[in-house]
């Protein structure tokens, strides 16, 4: 290193210290802009939500949207199959949790628990188990039946028989007007 | 220094040879000296003269011209329009969006009519003509550009498209052929421009009052696309200032440790 | 001047490391105690400058390809798409638009560093002559870069240069058959993947556009290496006698190029948040047309003076061969220029000549940028502009090929100091010589 004069160590080493932290300060600001790039841009995240009108669903019939790139069944149901589910006992179900990301996580996995109106059951649609996409209207339960590798689903949307450990998902929505739904 | 007196021998000679021949009377004229709020270092978009400046697109220009890189949300972000959350939506929903194909497949109605649907914010600004060939059939052959970055690309940026948009209505001189489906615009290359004067006084009715004269409406419409052609210009100049400022402090404290380093050396 | 190492590992974990891969041992010779002349002055700054402008290009770069669409119809929307949709994009977009702007700027006050001083003279021949194979990688890159956005100026830069190629058509006009294309349009066609500039063209020209600045990269540690055998020239042009001549890199010059790197990066910051379109052509935000020519095609601004070059010449194939030409001469410069003193701080007429080129060069730019037709008119003369451009590009290939032998004999040089440290102590101010 160089020899010079031990003159003033404290207010030398100050001035190199200082530096130094400033310079490692801007390397860090400066990093930020190539780690956020990579986030959803603001185009992605415009479609961060969907609006879906429902009027044109028929009871007994179900649609499916996209939202984020996932399907979105939207399913309005029969009396015949809203009386089913509440039947249901919790203690009976694979996967007591109700899985709906409106509700706190705890929340157990009753028939009100996995709806907003009993009329309309609104569930992502994509199988717990590995991905797959169920069905519509097919199993024994009247729901929906993966056909990957079995899994049934009841009219609430929840697991009652096969691999996947996980009741569907309910995605954040909201209902704007009765013939209106906002996801996300 | 001794390359001071050859540089000065060759500003002195080039500079006369450099003037252009202006009396050629098919060239455009320099744009006119236009002051504009965004303009120079700490320049900044007028948000009420974005939001005139969007409605004169909409009600004037987007009959020929599509603005197809904006999109609905963007008009309600910093640094731009500012339209509240709801406003974008409702704008959004007025613009008809070519749909997608229905349940049976169609794209168009029976009386041959492209099927549409209400925008929603993520949309981009729908064209007016479905391609180039359609929009030329509308405009006697010529093609109205896209506007989304006609500000950056056009030489003279702001000033010129002000230019453009004010410069109709002079008389050209005797010896100048006006060609068929052109009208006169001195500030436009070859003076032939192939759009009709697009601002009339009162065109729009401006929602806070503003009169709507063709200066001021040609003003908004240039502050919207200029915003529409740079719309982080506000986040890129604050910015600015921040790195600068940054690295002015950085240097000087450099400055102090290269002394220090160096101090003992010579 | 590679001398013993003198690192120590710390710890054992180091030493255990340095057996094994002695990375921290070529940085700590090569970046901190590497002996280096104690009077270098701003000029030698821009070494360390362009390694971190070729880092900022690269990670730039890198990013922006994540958004980028390599294809006709998505890579115009693709970079508006960067520019108002990704987070941050637009900061990226203009960092490395302008970073290939200043990219160049440092490399040419670089290169006319090593004129100046005699850099590229014996024993540091290979050196330089690995510096002119980075440039022209360099601006192989850039060229290819320019391409990408697809406007209008990306599209017909690309269409006039590769279309250079065909000039070789006057070598061979038909390759088999009478109705052959000729050598040139082969190879230009061959360049393309088409029968013009398009989709193809514009994919491949994105995966050579990766590819190049790793190439540069390595070229450069190669600079680096060749560097370090006979270690730095200086201002003086004198050999280093002794320690008593250098210091070490770390922390004098670490410090020094530090700082003004810093300065390099204001003003680089000032391009990118204030004029970030200063350098840029407006005709490029207007997307391809392959069926309308812009009234005026111009490159970037760095190979103005080449195009000014190139246009000079009226005949094709010999305007191409001045064009590489003017960049293959700069390989001979070890061997052209005959003086037995390195630095023009003592060759008082070879110095004249020098800034006379550098004007030359500032000029042939300037006419680089103007209309294939302009005419100068110097009272009632009418000159047009192919004349000062032909004497530019005759000035540009004399320098080297008549001047620098030539002047290299005759002159008499001002007498040399005795040594780079007799010259900098024999100073009684206690400043860093400049």
């Amino acid at each position: 290193m160089a020899t010079t004069n031990a003159a003033e160590p404290t207010r030398r080493d100050f001035i190199y210290i200082a530096t130094g932290t400033v310079a490692a300060i801007g390397v860090g600001l400066a990093a930020w802009p190539f780690i956020d790039q990579m986030n959803p841009s603001s185009a992605v995240l415009a479609l961060s939500s969907a609006e879906v009108d429902i009027s044109s669903v028929q009871e007994g019939q179900q649609i499916v949207a996209m939202w984020r790139r996932k399907p979105i069944f939207i399913r309005r149901r029969t009396k015949k199959e809203i009386a089913e589910a509440e039947a249901v006992s919790v203690s009976d179900l694979p996967d007591p949790l109700a899985r709906n990301l409106n509700l706190a996580e705890d929340a157990p996995a009753t028939d009100k628990n996995r709806i907003e109106k009993p009329e309309w059951l609104i569930v992502i649609g994509i199988c717990t188990h590995l991905g797959c996409i169920p069905l519509n209207n097919q199993g024994e339960f009247g729901g929906y039946l993966c056909p990957c590798h079995g899994s049934q689903y009841d009219t609430a949307g929840r697991i009652r028989k096969g691999p996947a450990p996980e009741n569907l998902a309910v995605p954040p929505y909201a209902f704007l007007s009765p013939t209106k739904i906002k996801i996300g | 220094m001794r390359i001071a007196l050859p540089l000065i021998l060759i500003a002195a000679l080039a500079g006369p040879a450099l003037a252009d021949d202006a009396a050629n009377t098919t060239d455009a004229l320099p744009p006119k000296d236009v002051q504009f709020t965004f303009q120079g270092p700490f320049g900044l978009y007028d948000r009420a003269g974005l939001q005139r400046g969007y409605q004169v697109y909409k009600e004037v220009c987007s009959a020929c011209h599509s603005l197809n890189r904006v999109a609905f949300h963007t008009l309600g972000d910093d640094g731009g329009p500012g339209f509240s959350a709801a406003q974008v939506k409702a704008l959004a929903a007025q613009a008809k969006i070519p749909a997608d194909p229905n349940d049976r497949g169609e794209l168009y109605n029976s009386s041959g009519e492209r099927l549409t649907r209400p925008g929603i914010p993520a949309d981009h600004l729908p064209a007016p003509f479905a391609n180039e060939q359609a929009a030329r059939a509308s405009n006697n052959g010529a093609l109205p550009p896209d506007l989304s970055v006609i500000v950056k690309a056009r030489e003279g940026g702001a000033a010129y498209v002000y230019s453009i948009l004010t410069g109709f209505g002079q008389k050209p001189p005797s010896s100048f052929k006006v060609l068929a489906n052109k009208y006169y615009n001195p500030y436009f290359q070859g003076r032939n421009i192939s759009m009709p004067p697009p601002l009339t006084e009162g065109a729009v009715t401006y929602s806070d009052g503003t009169t709507a004269s063709v200066d001021q409406e040609a003003r908004d419409v240039v502050t919207f696309l200029t915003w529409a052609s740079d719309t982080k210009m506000e986040e890129r100049k604050r910015m600015g200032f921040e790195v600068i400022a940054f690295l002015i402090v950085l240097a000087g404290l450099l400055y102090l440790s290269y002394r220090r380093v160096w101090r003992d050396m010579h | 001047m590679s001398g013993n190492s003198t690192y120590v590992p710390k710890n054992g974990l180091s030493r255990w490391f340095d057996q094994r891969l002695p990375i921290m041992r070529l940085a700590h010779d090569t970046m901190s105690t590497f002996p280096t002349p104690r009077n270098l002055n701003v000029w030698y700054t821009f070494g360390g400058i362009l390694t971190f402008c070729l880092a900022v290009q690269i990670v730039t770069g890198i990013v922006l390809a994540m958004h980028y669409t390599p294809t006709a119809a998505g890579a115009f929307d693709s970079v508006e798409n960067i520019r108002r949709d990704v987070n941050y994009g637009w900061l990226l977009n203009f960092v490395h638009a302008n970073g290939a702007s200043m990219f160049f700027l440092a490399v040419y006050i670089h290169m006319f560093r090593g004129l100046y001083y005699g850099s590229s003279k014996a024993p540091r021949e290979v050196l330089w002559i690995l510096g002119v194979i980075i440039y022209v990688v360099m601006v192989a890159t850039a060229f290819l870069g320019y391409v990408l956005p697809w406007g209008q100026m990306s599209f017909w830069a690309a269409t006039v240069i590769t279309n250079l190629f065909t000039s070789l058509d006057q070598i061979i006009p038909h390759l088999g058959g009478s109705h052959a294309p000729g050598l040139g349009t082969t190879i230009t066609q061959w360049l393309w993947g088409d029968f013009a500039v398009g989709d193809p063209t514009l994919n491949r020209f994105f995966s050579l556009h990766y590819l190049l600045p790793f190439v540069i990269a390595g070229l450069v540690g190669l600079h680096i290496w060749a560097l370090h055998v006979p270690g730095n020239n200086n201002p003086l042009g004198i050999d280093v006698r002794g320690p008593q001549d250098t210091v070490p890199f770390h922390p004098y010059y670490t410090v020094k190029d530090g700082f003004y790197l810093c300065l390099f990066v204001i003003l680089f910051a000032v391009l990118v948040f204030f004029a970030p379109e200063f350098t840029g052509n407006p005709d490029n935000f207007t997307p391809a047309n392959p069926l309308v020519t812009p009234p005026h095609i111009v490159p970037e601004w760095y190979l103005l003076p080449f195009y000014a070059m190139l246009r000079s010449i009226p005949q094709k194939l010999i305007g191409v061969l001045v064009l590489f030409g003017a960049i293959v001469t700069l390989v001979f410069v070890p061997w052209l220029d005959t003086s037995r003193v390195r630095s023009m701080r003592f060759r008082p007429m070879m110095k004249q000549f020098f800034w006379l080129f550098v004007i030359d060069c500032l000029i042939l730019g300037y006419l680089g940028s103007q209309e294939p037709q302009k005419v100068f008119h110097l009272g009632g003369v009418d000159i047009s502009a192919l004349w000062p451009a032909r004497l530019g590009t005759l000035y540009y290939f004399a320098f080297f090929w008549a001047i620098m032998p030539i002047v290299g004999l005759i002159e008499t040089p001002k007498p040399l100091p005795d040594s780079i440290a007799t010259s900098v102590l024999g100073q009684s101010q206690p400043q860093a010589a400049e």
